[in-house]
Parts: structure tokens; C-alpha cells; sequence
């Protein structure tokens, strides 16, 4: 397998104890390491299932997963792969261990039984790339639900992990933390990082390389998010809904009002129509 | 944050005070040791010694005189109530008689005393929660029974237990007071009534509060093992406890202390 590749999923099944149905039915997969992947795709789909099998928190029942070259199926690799996939969680308060921003920011690398200087320097970091480091002595359950979630990203980067996935992390948020974290986000994935989004908002996932659609355990539909915009109302069928900046882009290009070339974003629409 | 406007006992209070920066473990230890030396005394100039020296404790801990006082005010119920209770149900010479109410002289020292050193103990304890952060606690308990861990002490557990449980307070306050709400919008009826109907009325906030503390524990579990979590073992600090010599002249001083006004009041006094 070639140094690059951080997932290589083959023929992956997963059932959880006690259900009928498998929540995850073959799955192939590989992802690059400085990748930006979002998984979308309707509640059920196995999305979550998904993200919590590239963390080695679930171990495939049948197929084979290797992250990071390492074989999730072996039961000394799991902490090795814990440590390098960091995951970001859909409720912030149930992530948080601490009363103290510093002292939660501390906990991953704590457990990785780091020396204090170098947890000191780890969490300084984290809490400067995620905008946190006027909060560091401050109460957690004193931030918003934006800087918590910020504050479980920080938690999650502490352990510089080359790998982060993260479990619709904007999905209690307010309309300005989900823009914190996704620039936050965009700003680790300029430094090289492989994030994996899990979404089930479509326009959030505008600004990533790559999507992969679930349906049923199913990977779908692999692409960039442009190409899956040219299906226009076909996402629907995967349970997707079509976001309102998408469709004025594809009722002003199919018009021949825009170019073809003209992205699918508002900045790309804004700017083909007043240059 | 209704709730947490009331709660004023046990919060910490951050300062750079010759007190907060001592050792959590030493402030434990001392603490224990002067609650020993209230109960341990028996003059009244034994106990007016000991309000100097909270007094001087306070002091050195840069708190306001008047925080620390407040913090007494939840158990004052209690203080008096004991106190109460001696005054009444204490033999030997009576002082006066209410009907069948007999008030002794005994009754009403020993009511005085037993008020004066519950007070002392809520105040002591307060100080070291006021100056300590939950963390540092959680740390100094577990280094404190680190020597048990070889019999089978979970004392890391017990730690970490101490920290979650301290971080989920405001949570599970906030969390209760929503479903209150919700209950009270959909016409619950929660302080009408007597006990018995009021406690009933409280099921209906019970039972969506514990289906919601299982969820967020199991969500807290899997997210705590995700960050490398696997229990005390090989797990380092951030900010390693370090006992400094001033923590021993301070663990001298009040053992000192102590041993000193327990044995003045033994020998000379009594």
C-alpha cells in the first residue's frame, strides 16, 4: 500500500450486535492522506458507523480496514490508530471531560503519557489554531456551544494527530459557530491535514475535495461536489436536498446567463454576475 | 444558569495567594487535621483561638472575609438545629424550666460548642474549595491514596469520577431546569400540594433526566476512549503536583498548632 493512502477500506461489513440488517454493506474505500472528504448521506445511511470504523472505536465484522497502514483487526494497533485519528463528536457537551479549557485540552495527550512540557506546548497550539487561547482558564461550561465545539476540535488536535474525522460537528450549532469551525477547518486542511466531515448539510460540504454519498451501508456516488451538483434534483434520491445557492447556480448556467466554469458557491455566482 | 446563581459553597476562586498556590495535598491534609483539632478542644478560649486562626487563614488566602462567611449560610439550618438539639436533650443542673422543657447549663455549653465547631468545619472546608481548583483536588485525592492502589483502591477512578462529576454539574443543572420548563408548559403542577404529591409531581423531571445522564454517559465514554483513554495507567500531567518546603513548614505549623491547643486544653485549662 503506498505511503499515502490513510484509508484503504476493502469489502468492509458491519452489523451491530442484536440488529438484523448491517449498517455498513461492503464497503470500498480509500482516502489520501491531505484529502478534505465529506460523507453525506440521509440519517441511517451508515455514515456514523463509517466514522467510527476509520477511528478503530467499531472493528469491521467481515472486510478488511487499514488506517495508516495498520490493521484495525489487530488489537495493539488500536491505540496507535486512536492516537492518529483524532474524532470530533456531534454534541460538544458530551466530549467535554474537564471544568477547565486548558485542563480538557490536555486530556488526549495526557493519555498518550506525554511529558508536561511537551503536553504544554501540544495544547497551546491546539487552542491557538482553533482561536480558543483567551479562553484557556476559563470554565467550559461558561462557552458557547460554537467555542465548545472549537473546544473538542482543540481536544481532538492536541494529540497532532495527522488524521481528524469529525461526526457532524455543526449540527447544534448557531450559524456563526458552524462558520468558526469550518474555517478552522479549512485552515488545518491548508496546513495538510486529512479531515473526514461528516455532514447531513449539504451546503457545508461546498468547500471540500471531495464527497462520498451514503445510502443504506452503500458508498453511492464518489466525486467532487460540483460534479454531484451537475446531478441537480437527483440527489434526492439519497435523501439530499438540493441547497438554494446550487439550484440558482444551475438555473443561471443551464440559462447560459453564467459559464460552465462558474463554481457552484456564492462567491463563484456572485461573481459571474457583477465581475 | 438559574440554578447556579445559588450555589456558592465549594466554588473556586481564583487567586495568587500564598494558600492557592500551596499543594492540594498538604491543604487536604492540613484541612483534616485542624477539623480533628476543633473537634478535639473543649474551653471556650480553645475556640476563640481557632477564629484566629481561620481568621489568619482567610487572610493569607487573599478571600474576602465576607465570601467565606457566606458559605456557612446553607448549613446554618443545621448548625442551629444541632445546637437546638443539645440545648434540649442535654442532662445534669438545670438552669431554668419551661413547662416540661428543662434547660441545663451543660446542655446549653455543649449546644454552643457542637453550633461553634460544625461552623468551623463548614468554614475550613470551604477555604479549601474556595482555593482549589476541582482539578487540583481531584489530584491531590488521588496521589493522597496512590499507596492504597496496590490493595485494590481504585483511587485514579475515584479521581477521575470526582472531575466528571464536578464538569457535569452545570450540564445536568441547566438540563433539569429545561425539562422543568418543558413539564410546567405542558401543565405539570411541581410545588402545589403536600410532600408527598410534590414528590410525586417530580417523577415526570426524574425519569427524562436519567434517560438523559445514561446517554450522555455512554456518548462521554466513547469519546473519552476515542482521545486514548485507558485508565490511570501511563497517563502523565499536565501541571505534575510538586511539593515545595513551604508546604511542609505549612503542614508543620498546623499539625503544631493542633497538637499544641489540644494539649493546653487538656492539661492547663480543664
Amino acid at each position: 500500500m503506498p505511503e499515502d493512502v490513510v484509508f484503504s477500506l476493502r469489502d468492509v461489513y458491519f452489523k451491530y450486535p442484536g440488529s438484523d440488517e448491517a449498517a455498513l454493506k461492503g464497503i470500498d474505500l480509500e482516502v489520501q492522506a491531505g484529502e478534505w472528504v465529506a460523507l453525506v448521506g440521509s440519517n441511517g445511511s451508515g455514515k456514523s458507523t463509517l466514522a467510527r470504523i476509520l477511528n478503530a472505536l467499531l472493528i469491521p465484522t467481515q472486510g478488511a480496514c487499514f488506517i495508516l497502514d495498520m490493521d484495525s483487526k489487530e488489537s495493539e494497533n488500536i491505540w496507535a490508530i486512536r492516537s492518529k485519528v483524532a474524532m470530533v463528536f456531534q454534541n460538544p457537551d458530551n466530549q467535554i471531560v474537564a471544568s477547565v479549557v486548558e485542563d480538557d485540552t490536555a486530556f488526549g495527550p495526557e493519555n498518550l503519557g506525554l511529558c508536561p512540557s511537551d503536553i504544554c506546548e501540544k495544547v497551546t497550539w491546539s487552542l491557538d489554531a482553533t482561536g480558543l487561547t483567551e479562553y484557556r482558564n476559563k470554565a467550559t461550561y461558561a462557552l458557547s456551544g460554537g467555542q465548545k465545539q472549537r473546544l473538542a476540535v482543540a481536544g481532538a488536535l492536541a494529540m497532532t494527530p495527522p488524521v481528524i474525522v469529525l461526526d457532524e460537528p455543526t449540527a447544534m450549532l448557531d450559524p456563526q459557530g458552524r462558520k468558526d469551525l469550518l474555517n478552522v477547518l479549512s485552515e488545518l486542511h491548508m496546513q495538510g491535514m486529512t479531515i473526514v466531515y461528516i455532514s447531513h448539510r449539504i451546503e457545508e460540504i461546498l468547500s471540500c475535495d471531495r464527497v462520498i454519498v451514503m445510502n443504506e451501508g452503500n458508498v453511492s456516488w464518489d466525486g467532487t461536489p460540483r460534479d454531484l451538483f451537475e446531478f441537480g434534483k437527483g440527489i434526492e434520491k439519497w435523501g439530499l436536498e438540493v441547497p438554494p445557492i446550487v439550484r440558482l447556480w444551475s438555473m443561471l448556467k443551464n440559462a447560459g446567463i453564467i459559464s460552465k466554469e462558474v463554481q457552484p458557491t456564492k462567491d463563484g455566482v456572485v461573481h459571474a454576475l457583477c465581475p | 444558569m438559574k440554578f447556579l446563581d445559588h450555589l456558592t459553597f465549594g466554588q473556586y476562586i481564583p487567586a495568587d495567594s500564598f494558600v492557592h498556590n500551596a499543594d492540594p495535598r498538604g491543604k487536604i491534609l492540613g484541612t483534616i487535621i485542624l477539623l480533628t483539632g476543633v473537634f478535639l478542644v473543649k474551653h471556650p478560649s480553645a475556640f476563640c483561638i481557632w477564629a484566629l486562626f481561620l481568621l489568619g487563614v482567610i487572610l493569607m488566602s487573599r478571600l474576602s472575609i465576607r465570601l467565606v462567611m457566606g458559605s456557612a449560610k446553607p448549613v446554618m439550618i443545621l448548625v442551629l438545629f444541632t445546637a437546638f438539639i443539645h440545648f434540649l436533650f442535654t442532662g445534669g443542673e438545670p438552669l431554668f424550666k419551661l413547662g416540661f422543657v428543662k434547660i441545663t447549663y451543660e446542655g446549653l455549653r455543649m449546644g454552643v460548642y457542637m453550633g461553634l465547631r460544625l461552623l468551623f468545619l463548614v468554614l475550613f472546608a470551604s477555604i479549601l474549595t474556595l482555593t482549589t481548583s476541582p482539578m487540583e483536588l481531584a489530584d491531590g485525592l488521588e496521589s493522597l491514596f496512590s499507596p492504597l492502589k496496590p490493595f485494590g483502591f481504585p483511587a485514579h477512578e475515584l479521581a477521575m469520577m470526582m472531575t466528571i462529576a464536578l464538569r457535569f454539574i452545570p450540564t445536568l443543572l441547566d438540563e433539569t431546569d429545561r425539562i422543568m420548563k418543558a413539564q410546567l408548559a405542558r401543565g405539570a403542577d411541581l410545588d402545589k400540594g403536600n410532600i408527598w404529591n410534590r414528590l410525586k409531581a417530580f417523577i415526570p423531571v426524574l425519569i427524562p433526566l436519567f434517560v438523559i445522564v445514561f446517554q450522555r454517559a455512554e456518548d462521554l465514554a466513547i469519546a473519552m476512549e476515542a482521545r486514548c483513554y485507558k485508565g490511570g495507567k501511563g497517563r502523565t500531567r499536565m501541571h505534575p503536583l510538586a511539593w515545595k518546603y513551604k508546604d511542609t513548614i505549612g503542614l508543620v505549623i498546623t499539625i503544631s498548632a493542633v497538637a499544641l491547643l489540644s494539649f493546653l486544653d487538656r492539661r492547663l485549662w480543664l
